[in-house]
């Protein structure tokens, strides 16, 4: 058995940095429009941007507002814009993402305070794809059987935790809140081709129309920022492919 | 009304919906909840795989509680556990599948086949994201039936109306959260679903979120919370951070090894290995620790060993976990051991319901009507002194359930309560107190040396010594707690008020959950005391239901453990 402890330096991981931080504030009692504001505390290479933000919150200034939860990945509260780039903050280590560090809200949901923008939009977006499955047969009370194909089918979509990542790296989303964007889709693709389900048409009928999948320019925004590593684009190609082709 | 929206509180919307007006109301969004991060899976003896029966699942869940978990309750779980999957099935869960297409199952600590023979698959799962499957499921099964969410109100107040025995529930006090607007909701029935307290702890699973809102609101009220002391933690949290890695990786053949790379657990239980339950694995691991043999610089954490998996296996059954592996601590599972410690888990107390999820405020069992409870927040007690792995999903698809056709059944023949705006004076009274304070304690600061105290006091060993101090330290920072102050004074998103609120509920758990450990003078389940390291079934086969009176101050009173087939036997695996 290997007893390295680490390939990352452990010394290194735990040595203490300056990280500079400059976050894009918001308060709506107070400002007339965002501004920004910079902060410099100290932080292990090891520590998430969370870990960073709440060294902020908890040290510096109690009114900086951002969603957070699980803390690792799973709960999809704290996607924001690092550095450009959409990210969740507590899978994103300083060691990563570096020491000058630049923090917005995501983009193309209403900003509500600080980070905190409104979520309603999205969820309604997702609400609108008939997230849920459609089994028209009646199996008694006894469970239906999927063979491990079928079940490989959807698996990538399955992983999806709606923290908006994708959705709000699109360009086409920015500039038309009304596409229903990489989230909505993927939740419907888990669906359409789950072998249980017998929505799929429905779903690719509301798909179909100007508000779905056509409004896609395969920029490839959405599959790199997922922070579950989805592969997006490729799941809104096939669900495009399922609508041309009638193939499911 | 329903509080909370992990996996119990939306598996008790689906079944009051269509039945009654309802609203669930969350602090965060339904997705959010920390069902979501649970891995391994849920257990059912559907006998997919091999022979198995709910019978042997229930005396499996009876002796890991190490005799503590009521057993009408536990057989009642494991028998309603086969529907409580097919069910989900039929929902569209995801889950993972056998060759011929079933529901595939596999090994989970604690779970054996014929009473102790050997380690049973009876984990149904899906991946190591049965917890996110479920949660994703049960929303998007609310979705379907139109449930009316209130995202992002966070109670902190349960009203009652009447007297004596004409007391009953009559609704909460929401803060909604992106106007700071308090909204007094009357209402027949409520039924907490809040999750846990894992947040007194520093080394913790649980979501910055975990903070006991539910139990805590009740406590505060002068309702009784059970065996707070035990409280579950788990063996392999990632070293440091405490976040956790699936039991499921031991159900896959992963292997824990001391700093000298023995396989320690062989000793500690010969027949299941390192598929014992979660108390009897921690313990070992501190006592590995503590006699010199970890490994790392301070020989202060264990390995969890997945390198001689096939590597196609790890990334089929294993792939969330081992990327969290990867991100966190920068390590190849599957060419490299994963640093790993104890990290709080789970609370097998709470609130104390009976098998309808309907709140008991007394030793006698006395229910009070229209407050209903269910999940990780609530006690049954189907999980007595230590919880099985993936029994708490059961728990909460099981419990969700009868919580929400008990109260579904209830608010149609009851009438509905007189409530006024008032009745919210209370929080705002406190809402007020805090934001005009200027006394310099800070909440954070105050949490931290919460979560200090009770890791090293109040965790996997105690003893009175330790208890007593982490007591003094509680007992300092409640009177510290009345001179806290925050920077924001603002409406719009102010969570450095709602951190103020909610560790009021940590504080107040934490001192209940230590008075109980004090008072507790046996070893039983998650509950160690070095000092009396045996269990005394004719002192303590008891509850322990503790009482917070208006100054703060806790009262212990007991209840009888509900017996059945299964007589207490020494535990050994």
């Amino acid at each position: 058995m290997v007893t390295t402890t680490s390939k990352r330096d452990v010394v290194d991981a735990m040595k203490l940095l300056t990280v500079h931080l400059r976050i894009k504030r918001y308060n709506p009692e107070v400002d007339t429009r965002p501004h920004w504001q910079d902060f410099e505390i100290q932080a292990k290479a090891a520590d998430t941007v969370l870990n960073a933000l709440h060294t902020i919150k908890w040290t510096i200034d109690g009114s900086l507002s951002f969603r957070r939860s699980c803390a690792h990945g799973v709960c999809g509260s704290d996607a924001m814009v690092i550095n450009g780039e959409n990210k969740l903050s507590c899978v994103n280590l300083i060691s990563d993402v570096g020491t000058d560090l630049v923090i917005e809200p995501i983009r193309g949901l209403p900003v509500i305070k600080d980070l905190i923008v409104d979520m309603e939009p999205f969820f309604a977006q997702y609400r609108s794809v008939i997230p849920y499955l459609i089994a028209d047969d009646d199996p008694g009370y006894k469970e239906r059987y999927q063979s491990q194909d079928e079940r490989a089918r959807y698996d990538d979509t399955t992983k999806c935790i709606l923290c908006a990542c994708c959705t709000t790296s699109c360009p086409v989303y920015w500039a038309n809140g009304e596409y229903v964007g990489p989230a909505a889709i993927i939740n419907a693709h888990r669906f359409i081709f789950d072998s249980r389900d017998h929505a799929a048409e429905r779903r690719l009928d509301i798909l179909n129309q100007k508000s779905g999948v056509w409004r896609c320019r395969t920029s490839f925004n959405c599959t790199e920022a997922c922070p579950r590593g989805i592969k997006v684009t490729q799941a809104i190609e096939e669900v495009k492919r399922a609508i041309l082709y009638d193939r499911i | 009304m329903i509080v909370g929206a992990g996996g119990a509180g939306l598996r008790a919307a689906i079944e009051v919906s269509g039945k009654c007006r309802t609203a669930v109301l969350t602090k965060l969004y339904p997705t959010r909840s920390h069902t979501g991060a649970a891995q391994g899976g849920m257990c059912a003896a559907l006998a997919n795989v091999e022979e198995d029966y709910w019978e042997w699942h229930a005396f499996d869940t009876v002796k890991g509680s190490d005799y503590l978990g009521d057993q009408p309750a536990i057989d009642v779980m494991c028998q309603e556990a086969i529907d409580a999957v097919i069910d989900l099935e039929h929902f569209g869960l995801a889950f993972s599948r056998t060759p011929e297409g079933k529901i595939d199952q596999r090994r989970f600590g604690g779970h054996t086949r014929n009473h102790g023979e050997a380690p049973v698959r009876r984990s149904c799962y899906a991946a190591d994201r049965t917890g996110h499957m479920i949660l994703q499921t049960l929303y998007q099964q609310c979705v379907a039936r139109d449930v009316n969410f209130f995202n992002e109100f966070q109670v902190f107040d349960v009203l009652f109306e009447g007297e004596g025995a004409e007391k009953r529930c009559a609704g909460v006090v929401a803060y909604e959260l992106s106007t700071g607007d308090l909204h007094v909701f009357a209402s027949k029935g409520v039924l907490f679903a809040t999750g846990g307290y894992g947040k007194m702890f520093r080394i913790s699973s649980n979501a910055h979120t975990l903070t006991g809102d539910g139990p805590g609101v009740l406590f505060q009220n002068g309702l009784p919370m059970e065996d707070l002391e035990f409280y579950q933690f788990h063996p392999t949290g990632i070293y440091g951070l405490g976040i956790l890695l699936t039991e499921g990786a031991r159900g896959e053949g992963g292997i824990l090894r001391n700093g000298l790379g023995e396989r320690f657990m062989e000793r500690v239980a010969p027949t299941v290995k390192d598929l014992a339950p979660r108390d009897m694995v921690s313990r070992a691991i501190h006592a590995e620790i503590k006699e010199g043999r970890g490994a790392g610089p301070d020989k202060d954490y264990v390995y969890l060993d997945l390198t001689h998996l096939p590597p196609e296996q790890i990334d089929a059954k294993l792939p969330d976990i081992t990327g969290f592996v990867r991100t966190y601590l920068g390590i190849e599972p599957k060419t490299d051991p994963i640093p790993i410690q104890p990290t709080a888990h789970y609370a097998m107390g709470g609130i104390p319901t009976n098998i309808n999820g309907e709140v008991v405020i007394d030793t006698n069992n006395t229910v009070m009507p229209g407050l209903y409870a269910a999940g990780e927040c609530a006690c049954v007690s189907v999980h007595g002194a230590n919880r099985l792995g993936t029994n708490s999903l059961l728990d909460i698809v099981v419990f969700g359930r009868r919580g929400g056709r008990a109260m579904a059944e209830y608010v149609n023949v009851v009438n509905h309560p007189n409530i006024t705006k008032s009745a919210a004076n209370k929080v705002r009274d406190h809402i007020e107190r805090v934001k005009a304070s200027g006394g310099g304690e800070k909440v954070a600061e105050l949490r931290t040396t919460l979560q200090e105290t009770m890791t090293r006091n109040a965790s996997v060993v105690r003893t009175e010594e330790s208890l007593r101090e982490a007591k003094a330290t509680i007992d300092d920072l409640r009177k510290r707690y009345q001179s806290i102050s925050i920077d924001d004074k603002g409406s719009i998103f102010n969570s450095d008020l709602t951190e103020a609120l909610e560790l009021s509920h940590l504080l107040d758990l934490a001192n209940g959950l230590v008075m109980g450990a004090i008072a507790r003078q046996e070893s039983r389940g998650a509950h160690w005391r070095d000092d009396f390291p045996t269990r005394n079934d004719v002192k303590w086969m008891k509850h322990t239901f503790a009482y917070q009176d208006e100054d703060g101050n806790v009262t212990l009173k007991y209840k009888a453990v509900v017996g059945g087939k299964y007589q207490p036997m020494e535990r050994k695996y």
